[in-house]
């Protein structure tokens, strides 16, 4: 171990990038995490000044969708920095180490920068009996969470797994898998919802932590509103169909050729917060909705629940599966004319003797003025 | 026979409240409904050439904000209004109250029971109806203005965020703000045959009541 750390600066320096890719890398961080200019010069300081920082980086019940998105992100610089400049102490998919030698390193990890590191957890926990259906080194992840979360500077719930629970916590949830934030409590906890997450939004959390030493600014879901603030239908580029009232109506129909709004095949753009319109995807190509497909709302909790994903309004649980809410008040709404009906049929019936007479009373008393004219 | 007095029973705010009301839910509930399900429109028209889902959704959230105010102003009215507009019609907090509920639904609902009841106002029945109708309204307004807050900077809609978190999505809130629409469609039909019934069998204008107010009963009962 060195006595002194390198700072980030010192870093790239050794690895030959120049003061100028360095100030030019540190504008491009700038304005992906989405500061003014004059932050830059904040970020500069941050890299000369401040040492790698350490990370640990868990993965539970997942499928590693989202490290494959992360070490995807578009500019090369991305992954070089915070997979090198950050020290990235503990990965299971991509370290070297193994068994006893990876225990050890995180252990040493969480002894020596206790309260500094930042712990990365990609995947949900279960808790069904005991936690065992996620065990690592012979310990559950709940255990593994719980002892880990308890030093660390701040937690970052990577994709819907962490963050949501995604397709474990889909009913059924046999294993009863659970989101971070639902585990762990007294440390800051960022979600980055999203299955995966854009690749970009991850480093852009990972370099704000990094840049700032602090968390950056979250709503209400705990999600960093950098990114997450807006719907991917008010960025969408097909978002003038929508007002203008055109939309597909099926996926091989003439509205699909000509690129109108998504929104009747379902697409959850409206109801799911994610910068999918303004960043997408593998270096800003595309994006489900560029490529003629609904967005089924992956960063959004339950999604996996709220199906089908053609149809905007889920499926009513307990009525098949093609029902809606619709149906059901289409149905309600015919059994109460029924009911309507037949009421006013028993009211003629059961209250003859009434309205007979309130009519007898009426006739008398119109005779009864006539006689006194 | 029977002669009749009149008793002053709805009072003008009451009844502009019930009017604007109505006229707000139809609009909210059919703008809502396409919404949710818009029309099939076929058209080679640039999208720059349209607005008319836009249109719908405006009608909609101006019609919110009226329904909104209206709401705040109806429950204001709870407090100062005459005797059958206060709060406590609406609430069945006295066993009498259960007893009368049990009654109409065995006299009017059932038809099973002969012994009449004839309130001026609510019955206690119809008092709990709109009690809960209003634990709707309320309900509506605040996922509509907590969906609504997320493309607004305005203070009202911002107010009702959090029901966002804590429905745990946009989609849930839009999908129970969509399902109770059909509240207010069963409401209205229920509501506008049991005005026809009442006034039908109990011959005191309950229809014409909420256009002039007056309600007419028998003097000697």
């Amino acid at each position: 171990m060195e006595q002194k750390p390198l700072t980030i600066y010192e870093n790239m320096e050794l690895n030959g990038y120049s003061r100028r890719d360095f100030l030019k890398f540190c504008s491009w961080l700038a304005a992906y995490i989405g500061i003014e200019s004059s932050g830059v010069g904040k970020i500069v300081k941050a890299m000369e000044t401040k040492p790698r920082l350490p990370v640990v980086w868990f993965h539970f019940q997942e499928c590693t969708c989202c490290s494959e998105s992360f070490i995807r992100s578009s500019h090369p610089i991305v992954s070089d920095i915070v997979l090198d400049k950050i020290s990235l102490d503990y990965t299971e998919t991509l370290q070297a180490a193994a068994g006893h030698q990876a225990e050890e390193v995180l252990h040493n990890t969480m002894k020596k920068y206790k309260g500094e590191y930042l712990m990365l957890v990609e995947g949900s926990v279960p808790t069904e009996d005991d936690g065992i259906y996620c065990c690592i080194g012979g310990r559950t992840a709940l255990d593994i969470v719980q002892e880990a979360a308890a030093g660390a500077k701040a937690v970052v719930a990577w994709g819907s797994c962490a963050s949501n629970g995604c397709i474990q916590a889909a009913k059924p949830n046999p294993t009863g898998a659970t989101p971070i934030k639902n585990i762990i409590s007294g440390v800051p906890i960022i979600n980055v919802p999203g299955c995966p997450p854009i690749g970009e939004v991850m480093a852009g959390t990972i370099v704000h932590l990094l840049a700032f030493d602090r968390i950056p600014q979250l709503d209400g879901l705990g999600r960093p509103k950098a990114f997450y603030s807006r719907r991917v239908h008010d960025t969408c580029y097909r978002r003038p169909n929508y007002d203008a009232g055109l939309f597909v109506e099926s996926f091989d129909d003439e509205n699909a050729k000509r690129g109108y709004c998504l929104y009747k095949v379902g697409c959850r753009g409206p109801v799911t917060y994610n910068a999918c319109g303004v960043m997408r995807w593998n270096d800003g190509v595309s994006y489900p909705i560029q490529s003629g497909h609904g967005c089924i709302g992956c960063s959004e909790a339950n999604f996996w629940d709220n199906g089908p994903f053609y149809q905007h309004l889920s499926s009513f649980p307990g009525f098949g599966i093609e029902t809606t809410a619709d149906d059901i008040g289409v149905i309600v709404g015919a059994a109460t004319v029924a009911g309507m009906a037949a009421h006013a049929i028993s009211t003629n019936i059961r209250k003859r003797s009434q309205i007979r007479e309130g009519i007898k009373e009426s006739i008398e008393e119109v005779n009864n003025d006539k006689g006194g004219e | 026979m029977n002669s009749s007095k009149k008793i002053y029973v709805w009072e003008l705010p009451v009844r502009f409240y019930h009017w604007l009301n109505a006229l707000c839910i139809v609009a909210l509930a059919s703008t809502g409904y396409l919404i949710g399900s818009p029309p099939a429109v076929q058209s080679g028209s640039e999208a720059s050439f349209g607005y008319w889902f836009g249109i719908v959704r405006f009608i909609h959230f101006v019609a919110a904000f009226v329904f909104f105010f209206n709401f705040l102003f109806r429950i204001y009215w709870g407090f100062v209004g005459n005797k059958f507009a206060r709060w406590d019609q609406f609430i069945p907090y006295k066993p009498h109250h259960w007893k009368e509920i049990l009654h109409v639904l065995c006299l009017d609902i059932l038809q099973i029971c002969k012994k009449p009841l004839k309130s001026i106002g609510h019955n206690s029945l119809a008092g709990l109806t709109y009690f809960i109708t209003f634990l709707v309204f309320l309900f509506q307004s605040i996922t509509g203005f907590g969906m609504y807050a997320a493309m607004s900077d305005s203070f009202l809609p911002n107010l009702f965020a959090w029901i966002v978190p804590l429905m745990g999505g946009d989609f849930a809130v839009r999908q129970w703000h969509h399902v109770m629409m059909w509240f207010f469609v069963i409401f209205s039909l229920v509501h506008v045959y049991l005005v026809f019934y009442h006034d039908y069998i109990e011959e005191r204008g309950t229809i014409s009541s909420m256009a002039g107010g007056w309600k007419f009963i028998e003097k000697n009962k």
